[in-house]
């Protein structure tokens, strides 16, 4: 990753008391959802461009599912205004739900239905469907389209539900934590299927936990820290990372040392110049996503 | 994709969408050993089992599996349509079956055609098969005439009322397991004071009232109008088969049942 000392991308959030944005995919401006006493999501503003894959990172009980589930239409909002593909998601008809995919955190539940009979099935309520052998293709599922639901591997189960989300055709993709309880090899698998469906035009909302499948996948990332949207950003300049110093470290003396600089190349010319080869145990590091994740959510855990 | 008006994208046909939920219905439920077993099986083992063990003569030359096919017949379509609903449907919807149905353009009319598409196939499966063993085991005498048209009339009656009332069951309940708990010794309770399992008139004259405010009653006095010699209607507690009556509450019980669902039905469990 060669980030050229990646400027600071104005994270041009929405502001509290910003009208709704028409062109975004979605627009939510003062989201307020609670369950009983607990305020799981306070005054939440957000927009999500067309064309965009945007990340929400945030802890368990953050608020991620509630927020989802609002703008999917399954969830009353108690506050806020919400606009998802130009329409309320609490007056969303058949004719907005056919330009959207959804996949939910459980899954689609039990059938004794094969795979491509599931497939077939879902994509027959939708005018325009992909053909459902070509999104076996797409999601690798060809060689079980026989295969009923139940012997599949969670991955492949996974790779199934977002099969099913993808076959209307949808003009906007919710996927709520999809690659839960991957395998490393499935995981990069599955990130290559959202790249090719960003390739052909998918505006995508993703929930995760996985900080490297955010950097990896995502336009722009929102960290949601109890309720509240703790920041937007590029995920090379989440936290101001792109700007932060640099950590470099070495072994002098038997000793290893830290310094921080905001010019580690001037810093490790010089160092190099105090030795005669090589310099001992040298690394230079900016902070990790995880850093900075961690920092912003800190006060959680 | 272009400018091809985006705010009314276009809906698939209504006619496809109900023809696929049917045909998703049928797959799910035929394949399925443990509701095929249950639902479909369950009343011939009744039939064989209480055949071979009862023998009563009810006179008018009538012996116990002649009397019984009304009983058992009711029981089947009690269960395709009460038990089948109630515990299939409160599972699709703890599994998040419904939920995802939901977020799809599907229409909720044709979840409920495919249902009914279901039910219908597997009464009907249930009752030809109990003919034939019926039939072939007993020899029992088939209706005639214009018996078969109230055979219809009474079992596409009382499927519809019990198919109303098994929706509703499945809101109430938790999940799938717990409708099926609560579903079955409902049932089974409403047969044996309906008069399933024994002559009605052996049930005690209090039991005949309760009976009497539910659906299973008077499905089963209508079947039995169907199969027994109309001598019979005498030992009914009206002294004939009612067959006015039996439409009229069965009538009242579909609109009853309507109205539940339209009011409980839900696609997800409560939020939390």
């Amino acid at each position: 990753m060669t980030s050229p000392s990646a400027p600071v991308v104005a994270d041009n959030r929405p502001r509290p008391g910003d009208p709704l944005d028409p062109d975004a995919a979605i627009s939510v401006r003062g989201l307020v959802k609670r369950y009983g006493d607990r305020t799981a999501v306070d005054s939440l503003d957000l927009d999500i461009r067309r064309g965009e894959i945007f990340a929400l990172l945030g802890p368990n009980g953050a608020g991620k599912t509630t927020t989802v589930e609002v703008l999917e239409g399954y969830r009353k909002r108690d506050g806020g205004d919400v606009r998802v593909l130009g329409t309320d998601p609490a007056r969303g008809g058949r004719r907005w739900k056919a330009q959207l995919g959804i996949v939910l955190q459980s899954g689609a539940g039990d059938s004794q239905l094969s795979v491509r009979e599931l497939l077939v099935a879902r994509a027959s309520y939708y005018a325009a469907p992909r053909d459902p052998d070509e999104v076996l293709e797409l999601v690798g599922l060809t060689e079980k389209a026989g295969a009923r639901g139940r012997t599949l591997s969670g991955g492949q189960r996974r790779r199934l539900d977002v099969a099913l989300g993808i076959v209307g055709r949808p003009r906007l993709l919710f996927l709520d934590e999809p690659t839960t309880g991957f395998d490393p090899e499935a995981r990069r698998q599955f990130w290559a299927l959202i790249r090719s469906l960003r390739d052909l035009g998918t505006t995508m909302l993703l929930t995760t936990h996985y900080l490297d499948e955010a950097e990896a996948l995502a336009d722009r990332v929102g960290v949601l820290a109890r309720g509240q949207l703790a920041e937007v950003a590029v995920p090379a300049a989440l936290g101001g990372r792109g700007t932060a110093p640099a950590v470099v470290r070495w072994t002098e003396n038997g000793v290893r040392r830290t310094a921080e600089t905001a010019t580690p190349t001037a810093f490790v010319r010089e160092l190099a110049a105090r030795f005669p080869g090589e310099v001992p145990d040298l690394t230079v590091a900016r902070p990790t996503l995880e850093d900075v994740y961690l920092k912003m959510i800190g006060d959680d855990s | 994709m272009t400018a091809a008006a985006p705010e009314r994208p276009a809906l698939a046909p209504l006619g496809r969408v109900c023809l696929t939920r049917a045909g998703v219905e049928l797959k799910e439920f035929f394949r399925q050993r443990e509701s095929v077993v249950f639902t479909l099986v369950f009343p011939v083992i009744l039939l064989l089992g209480l055949g071979a063990v009862l023998d009563y003569d009810l006179g008018a030359g009538v012996d116990f599996p002649q009397y019984f096919m009304a009983g058992v017949i009711t029981a089947g379509i009690v269960g395709a349509s009460l038990q089948n609903m109630a515990i299939h449907i409160a599972g699709e919807r703890s599994d998040g079956t419904l939920k995802s149905l939901r977020g799809t353009p599907m229409p909720a009319g044709a979840y409920f055609v495919g249902k009914v598409a279901q039910v219908l196939a597997v009464a009907v499966a249930t009752i030809v098969l109990l003919l034939l063993v019926g039939v072939l085991v007993y020899g029992i005498d088939l209706p005639s005439g214009a018996d078969w048209l109230t055979f219809a009339w009474v079992s596409v009656l009382g499927a519809a009322a019990c198919t109303l009332l098994g929706i509703v069951v499945s809101t109430l309940a938790r999940n799938g397991r717990s409708a099926s708990a609560t579903v079955t010794p409902i049932a089974l309770v409403l047969e044996f004071v309906s008069g399933v399992f024994m002559p009605f008139d052996q049930v005690p004259g209090w039991l005949q009232d309760v009976a009497a405010v539910f659906p299973v009653k008077w499905l089963a006095q209508g079947l039995r109008s169907v199969f027994l010699p109309d001598a019979l209607a005498a030992r009914e507690p009206a002294g004939s088969w009612e067959l006015g009556t039996v439409a009229l509450v069965l009538g009242l019980w579909c609109v009853a049942g309507l109205v539940l669902c339209a009011a409980t039905f839900r696609w997800q469990d409560r939020e939390g």
